[in-house]
């Protein structure tokens, strides 16, 4: 029996594209489906009633909700092809750990780039570079964040980059000048067809956050 | 030999406390070390967690981790005995998915503990709702546990609902877990007390009381 497999999404959500880059990794293919979030769809509040959010993978009926927990069942379902995740207790648990402080740190600090001014803003870039510069810290001289093979972890940091051009923007400043070597990294991830195909267009982004900043009025 | 497994905690944390159950759970021996938190960082603390600083930490011979919930999946993948996710990936999912809620609500109770007024009653509102939350999409009118018949990873990571929500809504005055306007929440904190290794590991409740709130008079004091 065919696996049917769904994903509700939003184009430019940082955390979808982190199911899109899991599933292209994997070769599965799926129906993906965009979200209006100002206007959900039936299907949406019936699969994740608790949160309403997006990203949502239906599979065969069955609805998996928040990124990163995709991801692991994405990796558990179908794993004979491309493991994203260790098989040691401890790589995973590094994994986990980073993946946690990337979800804790560093969505809030780049929000605050482009929902505030002045003072405030200067300190949200502020905070927003040095989270990037403990992970940096952390990639360090390997190529991906795991060691030889990207995974997990590039997969949870390499989707925020697609709005790395509408932070740049909008908050004045250089994060390849601040964070040369995760920039470098972010390039070398994007080399991927997985990541290059899911990733969202920056300059879509930027227009999209144009958009929320005057509907928010900030 | 096996390796040695060291936990920094505190007594009256529900954080290092869950720790505390998983390695009961699976008869895990370990050596605990007690952090004087929050006055005094131990120099093998910030050696071991250094991003956060905080308690708890494992530490598998050499190899630290931290996070508690980060910890107890670390546990459940080492040791294989007495299993706290199921093996199938959507039930784990779906224990992930929960582990995530508890994690992202834990905070909550501790802003109800931590201060007065608006934000207070603010905090109060954010816990009912995860309360209610809990009580109408977890299917514990179906099973004793979150996980079905035996405790597991969720139970443990809701597990300060059993025990430091009592404390606070001492301290703070307030009654948040009503037993009439959730009985299966209520029903299930007594299915988890009754479990041994969580019965024989629980931080005494009049003792945390008198820990907790002259804390919380000199934390409204220097606000």
């Amino acid at each position: 029996m065919a696996d049917e497999v769904i994903l509700l999404d939003g184009y430019v959500s940082s955390f979808g594209m982190r199911v899109r880059v899991a599933l292209a990794e994997k070769g599965i293919r799926y129906e993906y489906r965009e979200e209006d979030l100002r206007n959900k769809s039936q299907l949406l509040l019936k699969m994740n009633p608790i949160h309403k959010k997006i990203p949502v993978l239906i599979h065969n009926g069955k609805p998996v909700c928040e990124s990163l927990i995709i991801v692991q069942y994405i990796d558990e379902v179908w794993k004979d092809k491309a493991p994203l995740l260790p098989s040691d207790p401890y790589q995973r648990a590094q994994a986990r750990f980073w993946a946690d402080f990337i979800d804790k740190k560093l969505y809030d600090a780049s929000r605050k780039i482009w929902t505030t001014k002045g003072e405030e803003q200067e300190a949200a870039k502020k905070e927003f570079i040095e989270v990037l510069k403990v992970l940096e810290g952390e990639l360090g001289d390997k190529p991906y964040f795991m060691g030889e093979r990207f995974g997990f972890l590039d997969i949870a940091l390499i989707t925020f980059y697609s709005w790395f051009h509408a932070f740049e923007t909008l908050g004045n400043f250089s994060i390849e000048a601040e964070c040369p070597k995760l920039i470098s990294w972010a390039k070398r991830c994007l080399q991927k067809e997985s990541v290059s195909k899911s990733l969202a267009d920056q300059k879509k982004v930027y227009e999209f956050v144009v958009e929320m900043k005057k509907s928010l009025g900030v | 030999m096996a390796d040695q497994v060291r936990l920094f905690g505190t007594w009256c944390s529900p954080f290092s406390t869950r720790v505390i159950w998983a390695l009961k759970l699976k008869g895990i021996p370990y050596d605990y070390i007690e952090e004087d938190l929050p006055y005094k960082k131990s120099a093998q603390l910030l050696k071991y967690n250094p991003v956060h600083k905080k308690i708890p930490v494992l530490v598998h011979g050499e190899k630290p981790i931290c996070e508690s919930m980060v910890i107890v999946e670390y546990i459940e993948e080492t040791w294989l005995q007495n299993p706290l996710l199921p093996s199938d990936p959507y039930g784990r999912a779906m224990a992930r998915f929960w582990v995530k809620f508890a994690e992202d609500t834990a905070p909550a109770i501790w802003m109800v503990f931590r201060t007065t007024g608006e934000e207070q009653e603010k905090a109060k509102k954010e816990v009912l709702e995860m309360l209610k939350t809990i009580e109408e999409h977890a299917g514990l009118d179906k099973k004793r546990f979150f996980g079905g018949d035996n405790i597991g990873i969720v139970d443990i990571a809701f597990g300060q609902i059993a025990r430091w929500f009592g404390v606070i809504e001492e301290v703070v005055g307030m009654e948040l877990l009503e037993p009439h306007a959730f009985p299966l929440v209520h029903a299930w904190t007594n299915n988890f007390k009754d479990v041994p290794a969580i019965r024989g590991n629980l931080p005494d409740h009049d003792r945390m009381v008198a820990f907790f709130k002259p804390f919380r008079e000199s934390l409204l004091a220097s606000s």
